[in-house]
């Protein structure tokens, strides 16, 4: 990015913190808090501290590019996919995450980022996206398996965030929830299907689920220990629950989905704990998840490059769209 | 050729154009040139893969030996695909996608108007559906032509070359043979001619808005309603029809 912030249309009221006494921002402080602890929801012109702002923008959007980056891997499988039915419920399903990334780029847009800047800041490596995006998906169990586990995990993450202390965000979420519910059904219909076919079908879905396991536990973040914003996260409610409490929801939720399926995820460890009515689990990978983070998973450089490249041969489209819009404008107001 | 036969082929050829233009346009999610082309592009693929599988699962009907529409997209090979050469022709840049996709909604559009008011039931129910769609896929590829056509001097320049390049494949769509009598006579096929008549009005008035040359009269290509495809056909189907042929004895 040459000479932009990812805040660069960073509403009036913000300037005008420069020019405000310690007390005042103090003051302003408390009362932000004790709204949020009273659980009424932060709208776009209320005051709010810069931190909470970067903080947002930061996870919105985040969330939006993992929506884009995310029509990727199961974007693979449209033009092979093997009814005209599963094409059907998959390219809904793939233009559900394009409209969830513009909402949520608009939700990011309310704080004063712009959705240009912010996808440049993707372009550019500079902004995340969740990492579980750049694993391959090699077979049709892969849709299945993204809809079932990857959809499920995010659904867990995702389901506390409708009551996230921005509105906008909270509102955006509902609808996203409700959407991605339907897509984690569709997807666990796919393994069925599959579990309940051909013996290449089942070879198939167990392969899926054994290369899938682990990046979804990991999708859920870093452990408590680990996680630099979960904290801060809470005690705003952008956040209501660790990384911890939720990947163990996601486990206790899909071990007997698979067992249904008669299906083993890929850990000798797993077994059920009567005592604390609990899954337990084995360690898991995070080197894998810290090196996959920093760019070198399997499909990091594609999928960056897919994106860029999209943008950046859709420019032409888009500069002649705006070209023609103002010279509409001018024609409008008699100047051609 | 019987009634039955001509209806048959006749169900192909509708059902095979919106299959292999929504199969080309599929192509695009992921990478279309903003986010809310991809939402545009995803939903006419849908509206047409959805209108495949009504014209498909009817022609399957007809054709009485038990194939479905998925039988008949995934398990038939080039020679028997009936769809026009032009919607098989490759993505392109946007631009070219636009005036493909333009050049077949405005001939799209007025031939589902006709076939709404056909005497066979099932097709003007198809079509009656079909149609409201396909008005809505024309408004918003015209608006890209005038866009793209009166944006910037590039973008002119593209989209000239784009509609340059793909007009041979227009004329196909307007030409009348032996099935399209047979039917015609017995009140199920649209008048090819009349549909010809509102493109052409169509066209002149969009490239003329869009401050674009109609290109000048030539030889146009033909082939595809018959079974003789371009090279393209082979590579799409190959794609398409992977799972479906690798594991013929599962069910999806």
């Amino acid at each position: 990015m040459t000479g932009k912030t990812l805040m660069h249309t960073q509403p009036a009221h913000t300037e005008v913190e420069l020019t405000r006494s310690a007390e005042a921002i103090a003051e302003l402080e408390q009362a932000f808090q004790a709204k949020i602890d009273a659980d009424i929801k932060i709208e776009p012109k209320d005051w709010m501290p810069q931190a909470y702002r970067q903080s947002l923008v930061r996870q919105i959007s985040q969330h939006a590019h993992s929506e884009i980056v995310g029509m990727l891997p199961e974007g693979n499988w449209l033009t092979r996919a093997p009814s005209l039915g599963r094409k059907l419920i998959l390219l809904a399903k793939v233009q559900d995450e394009a409209g969830h990334g513009l909402y949520l780029y608009s939700a990011a847009e309310t704080l004063g980022a712009s959705r240009e800047a912010l996808i440049e800041a993707l372009h550019a490596g500079k902004a995340k996206y969740s990492s579980i995006f750049n694993y391959p998906t090699l077979t049709w169990a892969d849709v299945g398996a993204i809809g079932w586990l990857v959809d499920g995990a995010a659904l867990i993450n995702q389901i506390p965030l409708c009551r996230c202390s921005y509105g906008p965000y909270a509102r955006a979420m509902r609808r996203i929830c409700k959407e991605e519910s339907f897509h984690q059904r569709q997807g666990y219909e796919i393994m069925l299907t599959l579990c309940r076919g051909t013996a290449a079908q089942k070879r198939m879905a167990q392969d899926a689920l054994n290369r899938w396991w682990w990046p979804s536990l990991m999708m859920l973040g870093p452990p408590d220990a680990e996680s630099s914003h979960t904290q801060q996260s809470m005690r705003w409610k952008i956040k209501r629950h660790t990384n911890d409490a939720l990947r163990q929801k996601f486990v206790d939720q899909s071990v007997p989905q698979a067992d249904y399926l008669r299906l083993a995820p890929p850990d000798p460890k797993l077994k059920w704990n009567e005592q604390t009515g609990h899954y337990e689990f084995g360690a898991i990978d995070w080197n894998e998840f810290w090196r996959v983070l920093k760019g070198d998973g399997p499909c990091n450089r594609e999928r960056i490059e897919a994106r860029r490249r999209a943008y950046d041969e859709g420019r032409w489209i888009r500069e002649a769209a705006l070209a023609f819009g103002a010279k509409q404008a001018r024609r409008a107001r008699g100047a051609d | 050729m019987n009634q039955r036969q001509a209806l048959y082929e006749y169900l192909l050829r509708l059902g095979d154009n919106a299959l292999i233009l929504g199969q080309r346009l599929t192509e695009w999610i992921g990478h279309a040139p903003a986010l809310e082309e991809e939402l545009g592009s995803a939903n006419i693929a849908l509206d047409l893969i959805g209108q495949a599988r009504g014209w498909l699962a009817y022609a399957g009907a007809v054709e009485g030996t038990g194939r479905d529409e998925d039988a008949l997209a995934l398990q038939r090979d080039v020679l028997d695909f009936r769809n026009a050469l032009l919607v098989e022709q490759p993505n392109g840049h946007y631009g070219d996608t636009i005036a493909r996709q333009y050049l077949f909604d405005a001939f799209h559009y007025p031939l589902l108007e006709a076939l709404s008011g056909c005497a066979d039931q099932y097709i003007a129910a198809i079509a009656a559906k079909s149609c409201k769609e396909a008005g809505y896929h024309r408004r918003r590829s015209a608006e890209w032509m005038i866009r793209l056509g009166d944006g910037t001097a590039e973008s002119h320049a593209k989209l000239q070359r784009s509609v340059d390049t793909l007009w041979p494949y227009t004329g196909e769509l307007f030409a009348m043979d032996e099935i399209d009598r047979t039917l015609q006579s017995a009140g199920v096929a649209a008048d090819l001619a009349g549909v010809g008549r509102t493109w052409d009005e169509d066209v002149a008035h969009t490239l003329k808005t869009a401050t674009l040359q109609r290109p000048a009269a030539g030889w146009m290509q033909s082939g595809g309603k018959q079974g003789r495809h371009s090279e393209q056909l082979g590579y799409i189907l190959a794609e398409m029809q992977f799972l479906p042929r690798a594991y013929p004895d599962a069910h999806w």
